[in-house]
């Protein structure tokens, strides 16, 4: 019988030849990553690390990304007991404060093969789907068990087909993409679905299938996924991952749909996510001409190099509004290295930016550029939850790379399109 | 037992907000700050056996298992939704939380409602009328009876030893 994605990978994974949708397999998966909670999800395991032992060396992939360099005692102490633990146990794949945001980190450095399973404690992890991993989030609690054990249960999801037809025409993005079909779905659309993305993907590079993916888990999707095509083949490759070191796996064509949609790209225009929720979808014209204080480009979201051009092809030679502190967050050390080189930081740095290190920043709303009450942020992250950015009386939009530039120049919420 | 009403899409930025989750991992930590950004009531008010009733989508967003382990340590009986995030609803069986899928009895519900749960027997009765709801599968039922997912882990990490 024909299987989706998700059958095929959880079927494989379990060692039986098919699974049904709403089974339950045991898996052990590829990687398990986690960041800056390393400190709590270990502190679960003071007596019964000594008791068991860590299960494999390769299993865990930490990233201090979240609250980076640390901002109180607190964290700092969190960081240390982190690298403590890597040390003891000789955790093979850790990064340090600085090398970026822990999902740009596992795609950038190849641990995202086609055809495995991830599972990390973020929301988040559901990004490697860009190129054809099962990759979804856990708690912290079942990443502390899976250090022990090695395995896990997953449910077998129904899945939701979307078809993409022609392409994107700039400066309408892969952002506006997805949040048009979070703001059609809804905010539980896709929950405890998997959702695989057919038709002309072949036109969207990996930044913008990982912009996609990303936010699968705004529609509540377990996993959001693309095949692995050339464009993705190449930049494994790139990444060090050589074609014989994977093996994907994608639906087949017969495969049994919950729910299919399809989305004209040419078709699309910019849009924007108003408070609070990120199904709160609206053309930007809308909203165009609110005041706004932060703008914020970057995180896991929209931290890429293609981002960031995005923004700087706007913002070169012109000043940011003096009403508006604009903050850039690359989303790894890679990222801001090459940014460096080829002159984008200089232009955004011109044009009255402010870089952030390589990390979460103000996204969780820890630290770096906390909203004042009544404060309006335009950001690329991926949700505008209340008091998301640490202060409940705050506002976020949420809108793609070129809208935030287009808005931070005017200081006021703009359509990319109407900037010359 | 009081009954918190809740409406859809609350997510776990409103059931405990991030700028603490580097800051507080204990439940003494993490109590003053339940649902702070949704119900600033709720932290003081919360009584063992206290039931949360809400609408779809509950505990989207974020990974965060600090509303989880508080809500539990608080002694909050069960949440009754028309539906969960599934983070925030494995989070809950690591934990033993009970979650209850019932949108009918959701529905019914209004303020002044009468309420009780028979969690063995799968049914919730509103105002007299019973509704049922899907139980656990057994397999996954197994992790909360052993008192939360590391207890589970445990018990059967020991038990491979010795066998
Ligand atoms: S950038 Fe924001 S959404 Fe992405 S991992 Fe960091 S905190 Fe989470």
């Amino acid at each position: 019988m024909s299987q989706t994605f998700a059958q095929k990978v959880l079927a494989r994974a379990a060692g039986q030849p098919q699974v049904a949708v709403g089974q339950i397999v045991t898996v052990r998966p590829a990687h398990l990553l986690m960041h800056d909670n390393t400190a709590a999800i270990v502190g679960k395991l003071d007596k019964d690390l000594a008791e068991f032992g860590l299960v494999r060396r390769d299993l865990p992939i930490i990233v201090l990304d979240h609250v980076i360099p640390a901002s109180d005692e607190k964290t700092a102490t969190g960081h240390a007991k982190v690298r403590a633990f890597v040390e003891k146990h000789g955790v093979q794949n850790f990064f340090d404060v600085g090398e970026g945001i822990c999902h740009q980190v596992v795609i950038e450095k190849g641990f995202a093969r086609p055809g495995t399973i991830i599972v990390g404690s973020d929301s988040h992890t559901c990004s490697y789907g860009a190129v054809g991993v099962f990759a979804t989030g856990i708690d912290r609690t079942e990443a502390a068990a899976l250090l022990l054990t090695g395995e896990t249960w997953l449910k077998v999801p129904p899945t939701i087909r979307i078809t993409l037809r022609g392409r994107l025409s700039p400066p309408v993005s892969a952002k506006d993409l997805i949040l048009r079909i979070i703001g059609d779905i809804g905010a539980d659309g896709a929950d405890y679905a998997a959702v695989e993305f057919h038709g002309d993907v072949r036109h969207l590079t990996i930044a913008e299938r990982f912009t996609i993916a990303n936010m699968g888990v705004e529609m509540g999707a377990k996993i959001t996924v693309f095949p692995v095509d050339e464009v993705a083949t190449e930049y494994l490759f790139a990444a060090g991952v050589p074609r014989d070191r994977y093996e994907a796996v994608w639906a087949d064509p017969q495969a049994p749909y919950a729910r299919e949609l399809t989305y004209d790209l040419a078709a699309l225009e910019p849009v924007v996510a108003a408070p609070h929720t990120v199904d709160n979808v609206l053309p930007v014209g809308r909203v165009a001409g609110k005041r706004i204080h932060q703008a914020l480009l970057g995180t896991c979201t929209n931290g890429r190099l293609s981002d960031l051009h995005a923004a700087a092809a706007i913002l070169r030679g012109r000043k940011v509004s003096a009403k508006v502190r604009l903050l850039v967050l690359p989303a790894s050390r890679d990222v801001y290295t090459a940014a460096s080189r080829d002159g984008t930081l200089a232009a955004l740095t011109e044009a009255g930016a402010v870089i952030l290190p390589p990390g979460c920043g103000p996204c969780l709303g820890a630290h770096q550029g906390i909203l004042a009450p009544g404060e309006v942020c335009l950001s690329t992250s991926n949700r505008n939850f209340k008091g998301r950015m640490g202060c409940k009386e705050g506002e976020i939009y949420l809108a793609s790379p070129a809208t935030v530039a287009a808005s931070a120049l005017r200081g006021e919420i703009t359509d990319p399109r109407t900037v010359g | 037992m009081k009954v918190w009403h809740y409406g859809d899409d609350i997510n776990t930025d409103l059931l405990f907000p991030g700028k603490y989750t580097y800051t507080c991992a204990t439940p003494d930590e993490i109590r003053p700050h339940l649902l702070e950004d949704l119900d600033a009531t709720f932290a003081q008010g919360v009584q063992p056996g206290d039931v949360l009733v809400v609408g779809r989508n509950f505990g989207c967003g974020s990974s965060r298992e600090q509303p989880v382990v508080g809500l539990k340590a608080v002694g909050v009986a069960a949440i009754v939704a028309k539906s969960f995030a599934r983070i925030f609803y494995r989070a809950a069986i690591n934990q033993g939380l009970l979650l209850i899928e019932c949108p009918a009895a959701v529905d019914a519900y209004r303020a002044g409602s009468t309420l009780s749960i028979d969690a063995a027997g799968g049914t919730i009765t509103v105002d007299g009328r019973a509704y049922s709801f899907p139980k656990l599968p057994p397999e996954i039922m197994a992790i909360g009876e052993a008192g939360g997912l590391l207890e589970y882990t445990r018990k059967k990490l020991r038990a491979q030893r010795a066998g």
